[in-house]
């Protein structure tokens, strides 16, 4: 995974809610069995229409997306991680995530950051007044910085950790194999295998 | 103090617990289909791993293909689909591929082979795995670095949801159905409501629904935004697992049933979030926009955006009429359809379809109609029942085993402006094709709607 730390960069105000991940990357990208090539089918149905907000050129380059509350719901699909990272975005920025997308880009280092609803319509509206403006999202601080604001915000520890150090999930379980191994031998007898 | 459900499951799963880390959970079985599947197995061969343990994984393939007989004609569908039987081959996996008598909707063939029990952990790359909560499990879906993480451990890090009881009283009235009851906790919660709680579904309407309503209702969850759904198991539970396949026998089921008795929240043990519902209230439910969450009683009319006090959903409500092409103030009643969907994880088992051949008996359909089993399993025994004959002569199409219509990724899809009512779990905007505007419903709705081309309730008929 791709180690974050703290990020500057324009952003894109994504001004709806409830962005589900059937939105963010349509089902019919979803039958690639590779993991690159998604940016194409980023938000692919809203593209088609000339005034969506990625088709405006002045938002182009942006990284980091600030979306109305309830973004990544629904399906499971990491591919909606990886779609937005491909495009360029590194952080999108909502009062509120659908769990398993939030949890798809940890795993991916792409950072999820809940803001006050407040915050994030005040973040929107300084990008849509001056689409320049540089924003920080600061890891190691937990904190978002535009123009003279500074809003702190959560995330735990140890995905924290995880994701400075850009570390791979796999790798830290398997040095707990012991215990896995220990679990095992006690699970309960009646439990069923599938062969 | 006293332990709910989800507490007590997680807690037997721990493997490992350390201050300042996620727990690390241990998983009793991975479900794999052919679509989030593919880069997992990939990142195995990369880092030269192994899958930890096949003996607790299943493939089959589902959302890919077609459910006409033949073979897959979009060659892009074709090569996923083979993947996976690579995959599986290469790794020892056991996969029930298409025209395999125990091919199905991923979370249909887990509870009819009895691979779904009480108190399990359950996880696939599919965030309707909640439905495995209807026994008693906590099940979750994951994305695809998730998928590769259980392959290669059989355990999950993460940490425990917050707890909330959704508490069911009453009873549901004749002809309200588990589907119009998630529809309208949904509706009341909101898709964010259950954001962060693995919820127990709880009170007298839950205890008297079948195993299968049961699973309607779990399978919903991750639309009101919930990671799980459960239900404690009790004598239906057992009863539909007693002789299924992979339960257990003799002495070991009797060890399991006293085991599993024990799997309900304590008495005096507390919930996060409590939020109450009477279930006699209810009505048919549908939905009229585009997240779940937009939904209302069949008989009420399209809301107008001025009503919602809230300007974000405000704003929602306006442009989900839009993209639905619905006026407000129009009775649901009126809204006409082109296409009835009757199937899906959320209602493609044989219960489901022995109530929509109910309605259809006797009757004609105006719309399109596709009635698609969720298993082959299912399949059979509807035929053995008869109910393909009745929905021929109703002059509704009888397909094949898999998701069909519920997410377009396979032959069957809205072209874009057509409207459905259809049994999914999804009204997203193009779920069931490019510009699809989908309404859910039961589907007891659904073939009633099938009936007269409009959206109806059976006692309309």
């Amino acid at each position: 995974m791709e180690a974050f730390t703290t990020h500057t960069g324009t952003a894109v105000p994504l001004r709806r809610s409830n962005v589900d991940t059937d939105q963010i990357i349509p089902a019919v990208w979803l039958k690639q069995v590779s993991r690159t090539g998604f940016e194409k089918g980023l938000f692919a149905a809203w593209r088609e229409d000339p005034s969506f907000v990625l088709n405006d050129p002045a938002y182009a380059g942006g990284t980091v997306l600030v979306s109305g509350p309830d973004f990544g719901t629904g399906s499971s699909r990491e591919h909606a991680v990886w779609a937005l990272q491909q495009y360029g975005f590194r952080v999108v920025i909502a009062a509120r995530f659908g769990d398993i997308f939030r949890n798809n880009s940890t795993k991916m280092g792409l950072l999820p950051v809940v803001l006050p609803g407040d915050k994030v319509e005040a973040l929107q509206a300084a990008v849509e007044a001056d689409p320049t403006l540089q924003v920080t999202v600061d890891l190691e601080g937990r904190e978002v910085r535009w123009a003279d604001e500074t809003v702190p915000f959560e995330i735990d520890d140890y995905t924290r950790w995880r994701l400075l150090e850009g570390l791979d999930d796999i790798g830290l379980t398997l040095r707990h194999a012991d215990d896995i191994a220990a679990y095992e031998n006690g699970r309960q007898p009646w439990l069923p295998t599938t062969v | 103090m006293g332990r709910t459900l989800a507490e007590k499951v997680w807690e037997q799963h721990v493997v490992r617990r350390a201050e300042g880390e996620p727990d690390l959970l241990y998983i009793d079985l991975h479900l794999i289909h052919e679509v989030t599947s593919p880069q997992a197995f990939d990142g195995l061969r990369l880092a030269g791993r192994g899958v930890r343990r096949p003996d607790l994984t299943i493939a089959t393939e589902d959302h890919n293909v077609p459910t006409v007989l033949g073979p897959i004609s979009d060659p892009v569908s074709k090569t996923q689909v083979e993947t996976l039987r690579k995959n599986a081959a290469e790794f020892g996996v056991r996969l029930h591929p298409m025209g395999d008598a125990g091919q199905g909707v991923v979370h249909i063939i887990g509870p009819q082979f009895g691979l779904t029990q009480p108190g399990m952990t359950i996880v696939c790359g599919d965030s309707h795995t909640s439905t495995h909560g209807a026994f008693g499990a906590i099940a979750f879906g994951i994305g695809t670095s998730e998928v590769e993480h259980v392959l290669a451990t059989q355990t999950l890090p993460a940490y425990r949801p917050k707890t909330m009881a959704i508490e069911v009283s009453g009873e549901l009235p004749p002809g309200v159905t588990a589907k119009d009851l998630i529809l309208a906790i949904i509706a009341r919660i909101g898709t964010g409501g259950g954001q962060g709680y693995i919820v127990e579904y709880r009170g007298e309407a839950v205890r008297k629904l079948s195993m299968e309503g049961r699973m309607t209702v779990c399978n919903m969850s991750i639309e009101a935004g919930a990671r799980a759904g459960l239900i404690a198991p009790d004598e239906t539970t057992f009863a539909y697992l007693e002789g299924r396949p992979h339960a257990p026998q003799g002495e070991l089921w009797d060890q399991a049933v006293e085991y599993w008795k024990t799997l309900r929240t304590d008495d005096d043990a507390v919930f996060d979030k409590v939020v109450e519902i009477d279930a006699s209230t209810l009505t048919p439910y549908v939905t009229w926009g585009t997240n779940p969450g937009q939904g209302l009683p069949l008989g009420e009319s399209v809301p107008s955006p001025e009503s919602f006090s809230d300007p974000v959903e405000r704003a929602a409500a306006e442009r989900a009429l839009e993209y639905m092409g619905l006026t407000a103030g129009t009775p649901l009643r009126e809204v006409e359809v082109d296409t009835v969907f009757v199937g899906s994880c959320t209602n493609g088992r044989i219960e489901d379809l022995r109530a929509a051949a109910e309605i259809l008996r006797g009757r004609q359909v105006k719309t399109r109609t596709l009635i698609v089993p969720g298993s082959m399993l299912v399949k059979l025994q509807a035929e053995q029942e008869g109910l393909h004959e009745v929905f021929r002569s109703a002059g509704a199409e009888w397909r094949e085993a898999g998701c069909s219509m519920c997410l377009g990724m396979n032959p069957d899809t809205l072209q874009p402006g057509e409207r459905s009512a259809s049994t999914s779990n999804r009204n997203f905007e193009g779920r069931q094709g490019k510009g699809g505007r989908t309404h859910l419903v039961s589907p007891q709705v659904a073939a009633a709607t099938a009936v007269t081309g409009r959206l109806t309730a059976p006692a309309d008929l």
